[in-house]
């Protein structure tokens, strides 16, 4: 059936093209075609294999053979030794022992997928399928071989931290809630996702959610709960719709409901919708949402484990952390805590975002480095644009740099770098983005979502998003400037939840780390990446401007005057700002100042 | 009990397990600044939201300050009250209160009584940042016939909203809206009128600033007594006398009828009467009722209701006409006590005035701000005319006296006019919880049993529980008696009415705290109820100092059936001291 | 659907759907079909996946090819959505990206047909557990 014998797939990554891959296509195409091979060999360019690092990267199929910062002049050997001979060229390939401190362990891959494991292998509407990938097994060799307080343990012993951005140690969570006795406890899982930019949990849910009610299900057994709820947010109809069908088909084969495998003990999950507030997240205002109050926080303790939904211990953790669950039961503890670095076990999904030529969803094990996750996995930036900056933990998070490129990614590292884990939306910003304009970015949502229960939060951000309105509007002043810091540090230090306590993140981040972006905006009253509408002056060049009225008769409010084969002149107190003068310019005499 | 050691400011202090900073601080004397907290503890209402952040201190340890009313104490503690973290954090928070809030405190109806302006002089607060620029967030005034809900000036504490929903179960108040716009409004930020409120204005009387506040009648009154084609009289509830002088810097339980009637008169109203008369006829007549019914069903009556259920209360009859629309026939037809008392007046003394009821404006002093919506209603109308024509509160009636430069404190007692000013003991106790069917016991046993009543305290039937319940022996025949004050326990108390698990024969209900002398009308407590039992006792005391202490032994009473009303429950009776209520309860606020 | 009674259940249910995969994916079955799986999750939906899946059923009964196309989860490429994954007997699966209705003609056409490789693969990028 197949036509060709031998396939060449050489990666047409963004960095790999950069490195030449399309000369090492041509070079394939001319050596096969000198070879008479063309009915017997394919070249063919392909996407990225996310190892951006060592290549051009060249793989040969049927054999697999993969070929590492291969050279144009490299191609001669390859086909004359490999394709022809059948002898692999040995220098090429790659040998992970030579890389030394490379973290990924033997693999050429930066990527290992545990909570991601059956996303976009598995029909996710199909429970057999689940079942035939070792679905269910986990919660069947809980129920038979352990006792709640031991399976505790194993959660506990493999380093399992929350995913949805606290890193609170699960097993301890779980082990908290199993000692609060009450006739009644819940499991509730959060799948509340809210961070902009980030859509982990939606994908989890959408592609494995027979992965998140067995743990729902195995958690409920440790801390001693018949009742799981899914709160999920309403904007996320698909998962909905498959968790649905979901719990139908496990209830169908008695793996949720009464005496599930036999072993005596019941389970049944119902879902909750959330109306998409982002404040719902934060595990009190959830429970205060599921039960029909406003979704708002209250001060913590009580924590939900002594008395949470409907006043019951409760247990609150998020999908990615459960649908890790599973897999640490069925492989081990120890097998979990091999991957991660000391106090961060196991792997991370990524929502890859923003100026990154990969945008997607990864998932990488704790400790790859955000160069790693950037220039490899994730591509590179756009456009061939320089990085400047990843934003993680959303809006409550910070922005990594430059600096922190080979840093190694886990909880402690993140925040130690004025950053946090968040629940893993990583939105990528280049050399075109305005920092100012970023924090104002996460500040103008925050100040949408702040449920507006206590002042600091509710009127803090307001404050300090009109700060930097007018930094960006070139109206701030080195007053403002520190005030916007003494009011970042008092809305985190006195607000009553997570959501302020983070909110002024970006800004004190942007602040540390591109300060001199501030300075411009406040003392030049000039934005240095160019974004600040009201910082821009458009200018036409005279000795380029030929006088052709293209840029006149285009500008919708008539604020460029001169006479034909004259350089002409925008009025800047009539310039709107739209582009449209650049657009119709075909002598690249105007340009933003 | 288990005790917790701590430290706060250095000093070491030991408190019961579950104490909060906040008041482990105060037993030292250290007063840690408070706003949206309220702690009402006589009635079991906490308000600890822990919204406002004023009350934040550092605790050793902690990432973040805690908010001192909602952190609880633990063994070994170190607590901070004001280092200079603290204080930078909280005079920046109070800068963005205050950034969000109105300036117009010089015409503010809260000026001078307001928490907010007071943490501002304590803080001396002289300048707000970045205030030029400030978008402040604002909301239509909402106008209703009791209450004004002007939520510009709304900080989010939440009391109103813990009163409205926790204490008086009414829920017309919740928290709406989200961030910088959040603010506490009726559900889809509809109008007072078109939600189930009560008006009862316990809102009003936790509100730390001027967002929730009465409204004002006193320019109309004013304008009454300038009028010479009209004669003016005032009716004065029995709780104003007992809070009134808390206005002009009296102690809480200081009686001041005397002086009230005296400057009354010299504002110039032109009878002085006193809503105690209307009290005694209230007794007449819902005592009668009630034996009435009462006989009718220990004759085997089916068809007749019991309990009884007191209606003087309007912010009750507000809510039972929202919530219990099934239960309609159940309360006393009888009219409230400044009700009865406008009909009256507008009839029976305007005859003896010989004037038209046009030529009379009837005024009433109540501790109450439904009162002023109760007085609206079209069934207390004639022809469009009101029976009673203007409702003020006790705090009205307070600036009124401070307006017409009245030294109050020095006034000598005077006495009110006859007829409507003459009252009993019976009638006096109608401001305080269980006062009321204490009353109605009283003559409704005379009436009844035909005996005279030797001990008249029913101590039984009196205290700040929030349900009360005795049995009265009635000559062999026991009745049981229900109590229930703040709307939260009539509603346990009706819920079980409803289910037909209480063998009550009467009920009394208040809505407000205390029952009127707790009233949504009267001089802010500020969190201390303590006042209340002060107001009750100040009740009780003249209760005890009054020759007469049955209502049926008003000669004023007597008198007025024997020349006009006939007998209690008579056609004339019927017709003005007896009313209907309304389902309310299917009122569409989407509308 | 049976209830399944205990864990010992559950493994043989496992074991008997594991191999019929495992036959299925080796070719060794005789009937054995093309398997397409196409990444149905918001973002490849919102790509245009449903076009694609229903292109791919129709086309692939009307030109013949016995396949099972089948839908699935976010395969993480949500730069290159819609993504499909194509499975020939007895070969590795290959995941194209950027696929429209005439890149599904093209994968139909050149490579289910012929085996010869269209432009727009997306190399597997990360490990599974499986193999760990």
């Amino acid at each position: 059936m197949a036509k060709y014998k031998m396939h060449l797939l050489v990666c047409g990554g963004t960095s790999c093209r950069a490195s030449a891959s399309d000369s090492i296509i041509e070079k394939f195409k001319s050596e096969i075609a000198a070879n008479g091979l063309e009915n017997d060999v394919q070249v063919i360019l392909t996407g990225c294999f996310g190892f951006c690092e060592n290549g051009p990267i060249v793989k040969v199929l049927p054999d697999n053979t993969f070929y590492t910062q291969v050279k144009p002049e490299d191609v001669t050997e390859i086909i004359a030794e490999h394709v022809i001979k059948g002898k692999k060229v040995n220098r090429l390939i790659y040998n992970p022992e030579q890389k030394k401190g490379s973290k990924s362990k033997g693999f050429y891959r930066k990527q290992i997928r545990i909570a991601l494991r059956n996303c976009g292998v598995i029909n996710p509407e199909n429970v057999d399928e689940y079942i035939a990938r070792d679905g269910y097994q986990a919660i069947g060799k809980v129920l038979k071989d352990y006792t709640p307080a031991q399976a505790i343990d194993i959660i506990k012993k493999s380093g399992l931290r929350g995913r949805g951005g606290g890193g609170f140690p699960t097993g301890l969570k779980w082990e908290i809630a199993s000692k609060n006795a009450a006739d009644q406890k819940y499991v509730v899982c959060n799948a509340d996702e809210g961070d902009p930019g980030a859509f982990m949990d939606r994908s989890v849910l959408e592609g494995d959610p027979h992965s998140v009610l067995e743990a729902m299900a195995i958690c409920g057994y440790c801390i001693g709960a018949t009742q799981g709820v899914i709160y999920i947010r309403a904007e996320y109809p698909l998962a909905i719709t498959r968790l649905k069908i979901a719990i139908n088909q496990a209830r169908e084969y008695g793996l949720l409901g009464k005496d599930i495998l036999g072993s005596g003990f019941d389970f049944d999950i119902t879902l909750r919708y959330g109306a998409g507030a982002f404040v719902c997240g934060e595990e009190t205002s959830l429970i205060h949402s599921m039960e029909g109050l406003r979704g708002e926080p209250t001060n913590k303790p009580p924590f939900p484990a002594e008395s949470g939904y409907l006043g019951k211990p409760t247990n609150v953790n998020n999908v990615e952390t459960f649908a890790s669950v599973p897999v640490i039961i069925l492989k081990g503890a120890d097998w979990f805590s091999s991957i991660g670095t000391e106090k961060s076990k196991g792997t991370k999904v990524f929502a890859l975002a923003g100026k990154i030529n990969n945008v997607g969803l990864i998932e990488v094990p704790m400790g790859t480095t955000l160069r790693e996750v950037i220039f490899e996995i994730g591509g590179g930036i756009k456009n061939g644009k320089k990085f400047k900056a990843a934003q993680t933990g959303g809006p409550s998070g910070g922005c990594l740099t430059e600096k922190h490129l080979d840093t190694p990614i886990d909880f402690d590292n993140l925040i130690a770098a004025g950053s946090m884990m968040g629940s893993g939306g990583m939105i990528v910003m280049d050399e075109d983005d305005c920092m100012v304009s970023i924090a104002k970015f996460f500040l103008d949502f925050t100040v949408e979502e702040s449920c507006g229960k206590c002042a600091p939060c509710r009127i803090g951000n307001k404050r300090l998003y009109e700060i930097l309105e007018r930094i960006t509007n070139g109206e701030g002043t080195m007053e403002e400037l520190e005030r916007l810091r003494n009011l970042s540090l008092v809305i985190k230090d006195t607000s009553l939840c997570g959501l302020g306590q983070t909110s002024p993140n970006p800004v004190l981040s942007t602040m540390d780390n591109f300060y001199h972006e501030y300075l411009a905006h406040v003392n030049d009253k000039k934005c240095p990446a160019g974004q600040c509408k009201s910082l821009m002056k458009y200018v036409i060049e005279p000795e380029a401007c030929v006088g052709c009225t293209a840029c006149a008769r285009n500008c919708p409010v008539n604020a460029i005057s001169g006479e034909r084969k004259k350089p002409h002149v925008i009025d800047t107190a009539i310039c709107i700002k739209c582009g449209a003068c650049i657009e119709k310019c075909k002598f690249n005499a105007i340009s933003i100042k | 009990m288990e005790t917790i050691k701590l430290t706060i400011d250095n000093k070491p202090v030991e408190v019961p397990a579950g104490t909060s900073v906040y008041q482990a601080a105060k037993n030292l004397g250290i007063d840690i600044p408070v706003l949206c907290y309220m702690n009402l503890h006589d009635l079991g209402i906490e308000n600890k939201p822990a919204g406002c952040r004023i009350c934040v201190v550092e605790v050793e340890g902690r990432r973040n300050l805690a908010p001192s009313c909602s952190t609880t104490c633990a063994n070994g503690m170190v607590v901070k009250t004001h280092t200079t973290r603290v204080i930078n954090a909280r005079r920046t928070v109070m800068e963005l209160i205050l950034s969000d809030h109105p300036k117009d405190c010089l015409t503010c109806p809260k000026s001078g009584s307001c928490d907010l302006q007071n943490m501002a002089v304590k803080m001396g607060v002289r300048n707000i940042p970045g205030q030029a620029y400030a978008e402040m967030s604002t909301y239509k005034t909402d106008f209703s016939p009791s209450i004004i809900r002007d939520m510009d000036k709304c900080i989010m504490c939440r009391r109103c909203e813990t009163m409205c929903n926790d204490f008086q179960t009414v829920g017309a108040l919740s928290g709406v809206n989200r961030g910088f716009m959040a603010v506490v409004a009726p559900a889809f930020e509809q109008d007072l009128e078109k939600s189930p409120c009560t008006y009862c204005g316990q809102c009003v009387a936790v509100c730390p600033t001027g967002a929730l506040t009465e409204v004002d009648h006193t320019p109309k009154v004013i304008r009454a007594l300038a009028d010479p084609t009209k004669t003016v009289l005032v009716q004065t509830a029995p709780a104003v006398r007992a809070a009134l002088g808390e206005e002009f810097g009296l102690e809480p339980g200081t009686s001041v009828t005397g002086k009230m009637v005296a400057a009354l008169r010299q504002i110039g109203f032109d009878y002085i009467f006193d809503t105690d008369f209307a009290a005694d006829l209230t007794i007449m007549e819902e005592g009668t009722e009630l034996l009435t019914r009462l006989g009718k069903h220990l004759s085997g009556d089916k068809t007749v209701k019991l309990p009884i259920l007191t209606s003087c209360c309007p912010g009750w009859v507000g809510f039972f006409e929202h919530n219990y629309p099934d239960m309609l026939d159940v309360p006393s037809t009888a009219k409230s006590p400044q009700q009865m008392f406008g009909a009256i007046a507008k009839s029976y003394f305007a005859e003896k005035l010989g004037k038209k009821r046009e030529e009379l404006v009837v005024v009433s002093v109540m501790p109450c701000l439904a009162k002023k919506y109760e007085c609206q209603r079209d069934e207390f109308k004639v022809d469009g005319n009101p029976d009673v024509d203007f409702s003020i509160s006790t705090r009205e009636l307070a600036h009124l006296i401070k307006e017409f430069n009245i030294g109050f404190n020095e006034l000598a007692d005077e006495d009110f006019d006859r007829p409507l000013g003459e009252s009993t003991g019976a009638s006096v106790i109608f401001g305080a919880t269980g006062g009321v069917i204490e009353a109605a016991t009283r003559t409704a046993y005379e009436l009844h049993t035909g005996k005279t009543l030797e001990k008249v305290d029913f101590m039984e039937l009196r205290g700040m529980d929030g349900i009360r319940s005795a049995t009265i022996d009635f000559n062999g025949l026991p009745i049981n008696i229900g109590i229930a004050h703040g709307l939260g326990n009539a509603r346990k108390l009706l819920d079980q009415v409803r289910a037909g698990k209480t063998n009550y024969h009467a009920i009394e209900i208040m809505a407000c705290p205390g029952g009127c002398i707790g009233g949504g009308g009267q001089p802010l407590h500020h969190g201390d109820t303590s006042v209340l039992k002060a107001r009750t006792k100040a009740i009780y005391s003249e209760d005890t100092n009054k020759k007469i202490r049955k209502s049926h032994e008003n000669p004023y009473i007597i008198k007025l059936y024997e020349e006009f009303l006939g007998k209690p429950m008579s056609h004339k009776a019927h017709e003005l001291l007896h009313t209907h209520y309304f389902d309310k309860s299917s009122k569409d606020i989407f509308i | 659907m049976a209830k399944i009674k205990s864990l010992d259940d559950l493994r043989m249910m496992k074991e008997s759907l594991q191999s019929k995969i495992n036959l299925r994916e080796k070719g060794e079955d005789p009937g054995s079909h093309v398997q397409i799986k196409v990444a149905m999750a918001t973002c490849g939906i919102a790509s245009g996946a449903k076009t694609v899946m229903e292109f791919m059923m129709e086309e692939l009964e009307k030109r013949g090819i016995e396949s099972v196309v089948t839908q699935t989860g976010c395969m993480g490429y949500c730069y290159a959505e819609p993504t499909i994954e194509v499975k020939l007997p007895g070969q590795e699966p290959v995941v194209f990206g950027y696929v429209d209705t005439k890149k599904a003609d093209e994968i139909i056409e050149k490579y289910i047909k012929n085996g010869e490789l269209v432009e727009g693969i997306i190399p597997m990028n990360y490990e599974t557990i499986d193999n760990k």
